[in-house]
């Protein structure tokens, strides 16, 4: 039992990465239909701009943690108008291979500048290091901080989603562009808004990763990212309470099949389940509700 | 037009490449070419790198004291990527255009056996300073004629950990942290837990992971629950800095042993020094020898460098040396006589321990276990063999 709730602990600290990865997944396929393969390697750089942040600036980790998520921001919206918004009337296998090759431009454009080999994290101050022991459970600081500050940026993401006109102006985009359009919603900022929310939450991944498995690498977006997708797709592509389960369940089950000896079965029973939800209830969990996606 | 364009460009490609073999052809008179196939980006990079800083440093000693046979030794480097199939492109390269008389390289065993057939094919021999797997020089089918190498092999370094676990730190349950991924992790793991057995003890647990696997808690969380005294994680630097970190941070406080892996500075980066007590690894050398040989080696490295040298560059130096030391004995310099001379080495005195080569082309010489307190060494002990 001990046991169970130290893997469920450890498969929370995951589902939380993917949860804040798959959100932008989720959020840019609601609005625009694009499975954006980019994604990924946003968060990549994240991880990057938190370890210049921290290891060469020398700044806290919140301060860094915000810059990440502003850096990503922009390159979000960059990415956004350079590569998909001269296609929007364009096929959609053609903005997808867009996607592809813009995701391979990120991870060998940032090889090309700091360099391929994995680096590590500076050391982090000492409350972060700590851990506590309840009941024979250890539950590390890193992993409070993870599953506490993903769960505040999903709060104030349903906020902004729910509760504010620029989250109502995407929710109709993502109903309807044209109606939505000739109701007086400019598309194009909605859209950018969008990118920059999704961006912004996978940059903080980035660092939130960093910080906790102490390295990063110009690839590690590559398998996160794809996990991420799996689990976008699993809650139902398109709907912001489906990428939070779908990173969850994926976390966890990643875990529990590693923690019960099939660690080198660990990936593929991710993608398996890929493959079971497109062939089962290709619409996801929450698949039915249609109306809600943004 | 296009066309025409397109032939005049591939034209004056080739005849680029012609004139490269003919200006490289000039200069071979008055040097010898030596290959460096080495792993200077990618995954286990530091490896390869110093393995370079060893050599270049010992190629330098070399020319300054007037080179072998009269001739400068000339190095042709390549960076392989950490990998095999790059390995083995630049293998052919290396033999056929740059057209060397022997290559150093790669660091890792499955990259530098990527190469052996090219170097059987060319009959060029290649060496490496840390390929430690059994099977690199020597196979079913017989010795391995142009492989060779200046460590230690797996197999050795498998023993001498589990011995010097069931003698020294008499402990008898063991959990193994094997990376299925590697030939290397398999093959130390192999050994370690034949001689452990033998020696009374028994391998409770058995985990794999995969090279560039970040998350290592769930197994980790298994292993905690079960009853044991001592973990073998017989891996590379990155992923077990992480485990050796992950687990510290689950208060998994057990010695944790492993091989030549472990010598990276990017342990200590991974880990962080708090996790790094309670960790032995075997190594080809330790800086804490106090033998002139190593002493001076230490010194002139800290020189030049302005480091402290591990044991890739202390191999990689001895490998340059190995090379030198047999082209000087060689009947001619072409590949052939090269390997012959190489297989006819006896009491090398290298920084790395005195060797001779025996018939399967392993050097035959002692091993250290080195522990490790607060991320520095800080202990070291001999073990011949």
């Amino acid at each position: 039992m001990q046991e169970l709730i130290q893997q469920l602990i450890n498969g929370l600290s995951l589902g939380s990465i993917y949860a804040l990865i798959a959100l932008g997944y989720t959020m840019v396929y609601g609005i625009i239909q694009l499975i954006n393969f980019a994604h990924g390697d946003v968060y990549m750089v994240g991880a990057y701009v938190g370890y210049f942040c921290m290891a060469r600036a020398h700044l806290g980790f919140f301060t860094s943690l915000v810059i990440a998520m502003l850096v990503c921001t922009v390159l979000g919206v960059v990415i956004e108008r350079v590569a998909y918004k001269p296609l929007r009337n364009s096929t959609r296998i053609a903005v997808l291979i867009t996607a592809i090759g813009v995701s391979l431009l990120l991870e060998y454009g940032m090889m090309f500048f700091v360099g391929p080999e994995v680096r590590a994290y500076p050391p982090m101050p000492g409350f972060m290091e700590a851990s506590y022991n309840i009941g024979g459970v250890i539950i590390r600081a890193q992993q409070l901080l993870i599953i506490g500050i993903s769960l505040i940026l999903m709060i104030g993401l349903q906020y902004i989603v729910r509760r504010t006109k620029v989250g109502k102006a995407m929710r109709a985009v993502s109903q309807d562009a044209d109606a939505a359009r000739l109701m007086g919603i400019n598309v194009d900022n909605t859209i950018s808004l969008t990118f920059a929310l999704g961006s912004a939450l996978a940059g903080a991944a980035g660092v939130l990763v960093g910080v906790y498995y102490n390295s990063i690498d110009p690839l590690m977006g590559i398998l996160p990212g794809l996990k991420a997708f799996v689990a976008a797709v699993l809650g139902g592509i398109g709907l912001i309470p489906g990428a939070l389960i779908g990173g969850y369940v994926i976390g966890a089950v990643e875990t529990l099949v590693a923690g019960y000896g099939f660690s080198m079965y660990k990936d593929a029973v991710v993608f398996a389940i890929l493959i079971a939800v497109l062939m089962v209830k290709p619409t996801g969990l929450l698949g039915k509700n249609v109306r809600e996606k943004v | 037009m296009k066309k025409t364009l397109t032939l005049l460009l591939a034209g004056a490609l080739g005849l680029a490449t012609f004139a490269g073999c003919s200006s490289d052809d000039a200069a071979s008179s008055n040097t010898i070419k030596i290959g460096i196939n080495y792993e200077l980006s990618g995954p286990v990079a530091t490896y390869g790198q110093a393995s370079l800083d060893g050599i270049k440093m010992a190629m330098e000693e070399i020319n300054a004291a007037g080179g072998i046979k009269g001739k400068k030794i000339e190095l042709k480097e390549y960076d392989n990527k950490s990998e095999p199939a790059e390995a083995t492109t630049l293998a052919t390269k290396l033999m056929t255009s740059d057209k060397v008389v022997a290559v150093l390289g790669p660091a890792t065993s499955g990259n530098f056996k990527a190469t052996i057939p090219i170097a059987t094919k060319d009959k060029v021999p290649v060496i490496s300073g840390s390929a430690t797997a059994d099977d690199v020089t020597v196979d079913d089918k017989g010795v391995k004629e142009y492989a060779f190498r200046t460590c230690f092999n797996d197999s050795f370094q498998g023993n001498a950990m589990a011995n010097f676990a069931s003698k020294k730190l008499n402990k008898t349950k063991a959990v193994m942290i094997v990376d299925s991924s590697s030939d290397y992790s398999k093959g130390l793991a192999e050994n370690f837990k034949k001689t452990f057995t033998a020696n009374g003890g028994t391998i409770v647990g058995e985990e794999a992971y995969v090279t560039k696997d970040t998350e290592f808690n769930p197994i980790l969380t298994r292993i905690k629950n079960q009853d044991f005294d001592v973990i073998y994680l017989p891996g590379y630097y990155n992923e077990a800095g992480k485990i050796i970190k992950q687990a510290r941070a689950l208060q998994i406080t057990a010695p944790v042993l492993g091989g030549d892996g472990f010598d990276s500075p990017v342990l200590l980066e991974q880990a962080g020094a708090s996790a790094l007590n309670d960790v032995y690894f075997t190594n080809h050398y330790s800086s804490l020898d106090q033998d002139p040989k190593v002493v001076k080696f230490i010194a002139d490295f800290k020189a030049k460098y302005n480091s402290e040298p591990n044991a890739f560059h202390a191999l990689g130096y001895d490998t340059m040396k190995f090379l030198a030391d047999a082209i000087g004995r060689a009947s001619a310099v072409d590949g052939e006589s090269i390997k012959t001379a190489l297989a006819e080495t006896k009491d090398f005195s290298a920084v790395t321990g005195t060797f001779s080569v025996d018939g399967n082309h392993n050097p035959v010489k002692a091993i250290v276990v080195i522990g490790l307190k607060d991320g520095q060494q800080a202990t070291s002990e001999k073990i011949e063999s």
